[in-house]
């Protein structure tokens, strides 16, 4: 047998990576400590692997150059896919990607559950609990990542499906895997595990199919913790604390952010979870009520209005993102910060497909962070804005919200826009929202719409600001 | 259609009705523009601008002769009669104290445009003059005040010691009011101001005024958008405020003027007990003056050292800028106007505000106009829906009371239910538990503190750091079991992806975060 030193060495280098994994979160709580941050997570994955790797080849039952041959291998393919898909993904489709990698790890963890459950001889209870677990949790993020990253990339329509008696469908797939449960610890074998595995494959794909496009944020958190809590089964039957460590801090840290996106959107976590938005509420659907005409206005307009502003915020939502927008208005900003204007970003938590979307779409359209706000930092500043922009947003800036307790979207808390002494909408046409709800922002004596392709028209509009007002004046006065 | 332009004729006027701005404009919409040669010379308008904005400059004839002409100060019924006939008039009239004017605009089948009447919607509001004058006048009344205050409006700390700021007390927050409060307050005064619409005192103290309040003087919230008048009980209490008020203040601005009639605020009497120096400004003037002792027109000094200023002109004072935006004014009516911007007026008498400020057309009288209703507070929102019910702070109260009793009985019930798993499982699973518990709340603590806007690298990190689950399969790799290192294989590759996926995309993200540079 090895020298029981090596083991010791391993477990050190497990607390060092575990240490450093937390280090790698703690460092994202700002964008200038984000970067080492980083850093430290990867040099904590580095030391877990050597590590592991060294453990692995001590370990072996067979020749350790058939080992060292296959963990070559699976790292090499891992490498060069992971690099390549992590190079050429575009912001936009960073929800697809970070679901399927959500995917890897529950598959990831059914497998090793078998795995487990095929290596361990003498199992105890205890153990099998786990490995029962462990691949339950393991089946469900899988298929449910899937059908998330399906419905993301638009390979799948993402109106939710809703089965008739859904709920109970989901609550019998439970009751079913805590007999099977039951059946796998008092007499193990591999039929109540893989039966348990097909079903779990059935409720992921079944929980995700029922949830709707926009509740995406939420899903994607939850696969994120789901993710997490697989992981830490796994280190529990593995009995390895650095994947429990890490299981638990990716398990809470979705479990928060899936609390977050719930908040934002003023919804009950299970609400979400159960699935099918917006089919309860419809029954007080508030068309019939007249708000009154819009106003439109025009790109030469709006151009004179900011030039003769000094304090602008932009409210951009996913249709910026969607009419890939992002680009002409960071010219747009940068244009008008050169003027001496006052230009900020006001970001709604779930102004995209994924907590903190809008910022990265953002960062990536070089617009500098340090302007870009969240809800609650602007919120105040609103009332003392001459001119608020909102570009491809809508239920995120609707009044009906803290206004209309009747509103579908009542008390869901917005940036109220509306307090600004202009409101310009950017927009392609009249029709509502994600929640199919009116908004009677457009409908506000200091709104003024503008109709279009928002890409252009903030093209335009960024080309007749930075012409000067002088040039102007024969043309247009 | 051809606009003219004329010069304005009454003594000391230095305003025009369009500017070589607004003139590009008038021309932008189709129109020919005259201009008479001088029109904007006292406004310091060259007529060379004028030419060069697209304009012809011609007589005073050539002006009159136009389809549509447009001034400031109202018309005498001479120059009516220099219209062309069928001709259209737009400027700022009081139709129903000189009737003779609606006389000459039917002798001359005139289209008379009243810019005075133009309704306090909305939409209407880029066309209301009387707001464009009222804001000028707000402004430039708080600047004459400052002339002739002996003193400096901000409170000042020099070496050889210090000075207070000037109180400013204003009457009235209607434009005018809010613009002399927005200017009184950048000079650095002590603003003060009082408003009879309770409605409005948010937006006084929305200007870094102090609203000064009388409670019995507070009416209702008004339905058209002026102050109505007030009842004796209300006017004593007021009276008795703006004593108080104006005693303290070194400058007092008075604003009130519903519908062209200036009530009194400030009697002899409390000008009798105001400090030496101390200067009322009364924007009112025009209406005959709120203040008692005021000379509509012109700046007095009383017996006991207070300056009053009733200067009606205070518009005219700042003529380049009353007129850029009178004319603005006057393009924006022209816009709703001119619907083909083809340069061909179209009158469309249903519209509420092209029927407000129409005083003849057509050879018909169509004066006074069916009153508008407005309102410059939301409207009561008609809804039979019943009411949301509003939680009193007890409810409120009891309500937080309750959830954190559930809170601890579940945490409770946790507890125990962990310290029984506890203390029947083997003790390999207690030390790992322990971990569980532990690093996940760590964890908590650690992901509140991320930034929201690093929540998407946030989420590729921890896809990465899940991928350590890797580490479980490269262990299982070394099996002599095929199937398990089939599995293993498998499972090793796809949680490397996420190891370097995850890692390289939040690297990526990361990096683009720029500040400012």
């Amino acid at each position: 047998m090895v020298d029981e030193r090596w083991y010791s060495l391993v477990q050190a280098a497990y607390v060092i990576a575990g240490v450093l994994f937390i280090l790698s979160l703690a460092g994202l709580a700002h964008q200038k400590s984000a970067k080492a941050g980083n850093t430290a997570g990867k040099i904590g994955m580095g030391l877990a692997l050597a590590a592991t790797v060294l453990l692995a080849l001590l370990n072996s039952e067979q020749t350790t150059a058939v080992t060292a041959a296959l963990i070559a291998a699976a790292l090499l393919i891992g490498a060069v896919i992971g690099t390549i898909a992590a190079r050429r993904v575009e912001m936009t489709q960073m929800p697809q990607m970070i679901a399927i990698l959500h995917s890897f790890v529950g598959l990831a963890a059914v497998l090793v559950g078998f795995n487990s459950y095929l290596t361990e001889q003498h199992a105890d209870a205890v153990h099998l609990v786990e490995v029962f677990l462990g691949v339950f949790i393991g089946a469900v993020t899988f298929t449910g990542s899937i059908i998330a990253y399906l419905k993301l990339s638009a390979k799948m329509k993402s109106a939710p499906l809703t089965l008739p008696a859904r709920n109970l469908l989901n609550l019998l797939i439970l009751i079913v895997s805590a007999g099977l449960l039951a059946w796998f610890v008092a007499a193990p074998s591999l039929v109540p595990l893989l039966i348990m595995t097909v079903l779990a494959l059935l409720l992921g794909l079944h929980l995700v199919a029922a949830i709707g496009g926009g509740d995406m944020p939420v899903v994607v958190s939850m696969l994120n913790s789901y993710s997490g809590w697989a992981a830490a089964a796994a280190g529990f039957m593995l009995s390895n604390n650095l994947l429990i460590i890490t299981g638990a801090l990716v398990g809470s840290s979705g479990a928060i952010l899936s609390y977050i996106m719930c908040k934002a959107m003023n919804r009950k976590f299970t609400a979400v979870i159960l699935g099918g938005f917006g089919t309860e509420a419809k029954a007080t659907s508030t068309s019939d009520v007249d708000y009154g005409e819009h106003r439109e206005t025009t790109t030469g307009d709006l151009a004179e209005l900011l030039r003769e502003s000094q304090t602008v915020v932009i409210a951009p939502g996913y249709g910026m993102a969607v009419a890939k927008a992002q680009y002409p208005v960071a010219d747009l900003t940068s244009k008008l910060r050169a003027m001496g204007k006052d230009v900020k970003f006001a970001v709604h938590p779930v102004a995209g497909r994924l907590p903190g979307h809008m910022n990265v779409l953002l960062a990536e359209a070089r617009v500098p962070y340090d302007i870009v706000l969240e809800m609650d930092e602007i919120q105040d500043e609103l009332p003392d804005t001459d001119v608020v922009l909102v570009i491809g947003a809508n239920d995120t800036v609707n009044p009906a919200a803290a206004e209309d307790p009747g509103s579908p979207i009542a008390g869901m808390p917005v940036l109220q826009v509306w307090e600004a002494k202009h409101v310009v909408v950017f927009k392609r046409s009249m029709a509502t929202g994600y929640a199919g709800v009116q908004n009677p922002l457009f409908f506000r004596e200091n709104t003024a719409m503008l109709f279009g392709d928002a890409k252009d028209q903030v093209e335009e509009l960024a080309h007749l600001v930075g012409v000067s007002a002088h040039e102007m004046a024969p043309v247009q006065g | 259609m051809r606009i003219g332009i004329p010069r304005e004729e009454q003594a000391g006027e230095t305003l025009v009705s369009a500017t070589p701005k607004t003139t590009a404009k008038l021309i932008q919409l189709g129109y020919d523009v005259v201009v008479q040669a001088g029109a904007g010379a006292a406004a310091k308008f060259p007529d060379a601008d004028y030419v060069a904005a697209g304009a012809t400059v011609g007589s005073s004839e050539q002006v009159w002769a136009a389809d549509i002409v447009t001034k400031v100060n109202e018309p005498t019924p001479a120059e009516v009669a220099r219209l062309a006939d069928g001709a259209i008039l737009i400027d700022r009239m009081t139709p129903t104290e000189h009737p003779e004017l609606i006389e000459a605009l039917l002798a001359r089948r005139a289209t008379g445009l009243n810019l005075l009447a133009i309704p306090r919607i909305s939409r209407a509001q880029s066309m209301d003059v009387l707001s464009t004058m009222s804001n000028i006048a707000g402004y430039r009344g708080v600047i004459d005040a400052a002339e002739s205050y002996g003193g400096m409006f901000a409170g000042q700390v020099t070496a050889a010691g210090k000075t207070q700021p000037a109180t400013v007390f204003i009457i009235g927050a209607g434009v005018a009011g809010l613009a002399a409060i927005g200017a009184a307050v950048s000079l650095g005064a002590q603003v003060r101001a009082f408003d009879v619409r309770p409605e409005v005192g948010e937006q006084i103290e929305s200007m870094g005024a102090v609203f000064v309040q009388a409670a019995a003087a507070q009416q209702q919230v008004s339905s058209d958008g002026y102050a109505q008048k007030l009842t004796e009980d209300q006017e004593a209490a007021t009276a008795r405020m703006y004593a108080e008020e104006s005693a303290k203040a070194d400058i007092v601005i008075t604003t009130a003027l519903v519908r062209g009639w200036a009530p009194t605020t400030i009697t002899a009497d409390m000008v009798a007990k105001m400090k030496p120096g101390s200067v009322i400004v009364d924007l009112a003037a025009v209406g005959g003056g709120n203040c008692e002792a005021t000379v509509p027109g012109e700046k007095i000094v009383t017996d006991n050292g207070v300056t009053i200023i009733g200067f009606k002109d205070l518009t005219s004072r700042m003529p380049a800028h009353t007129s850029q935006l009178y004319g603005t004014n006057v393009v924006n009516l022209l816009k709703l106007l001119t619907p083909g911007k083809d340069g061909q007026l179209v009158l469309d008498l249903d519209d509420v505000v092209q029927r407000a400020i129409t005083v003849t057309h057509d050879g018909q009288v169509l004066w006074p106009p069916p009153p508008v209703q407005v309102s410059a507070a939301p409207k009561p929102v008609a809804d039979d829906r019943p009411a949301p019910h509003v939680p009193t702070a007890a409810e409120l109260a009891e309500k937080e009371r309750r959830r954190q009793q559930r809170l601890y009985a579940w945490f409770g019930v946790a507890a125990v239910l962990v310290g029984l798993a506890i203390t029947f499982s083997p003790d390999s699973f207690q030390g790992y538990f322990t971990v569980f518990v532990l690093a996940v709340f760590v964890g908590f603590y650690v992901i509140t503190n991320v930034s929201a806007s690093l929540h998407t690298p946030l989420m590729a990190q921890t896809n990465a750091i899940s991928g350590i689950i890797l580490v479980g399969a490269l262990l299982q790799l070394g099996s002599t079991n095929p199937v398990v290192v089939v599995l293993a294989f498998i499972a090793a590759t796809v949680a490397s992806i996420n190891i370097f996926g995850g890692f390289a995309v939040a690297g990526r993200m990361i990096s683009m975060f720029r500040k400012d540079a």
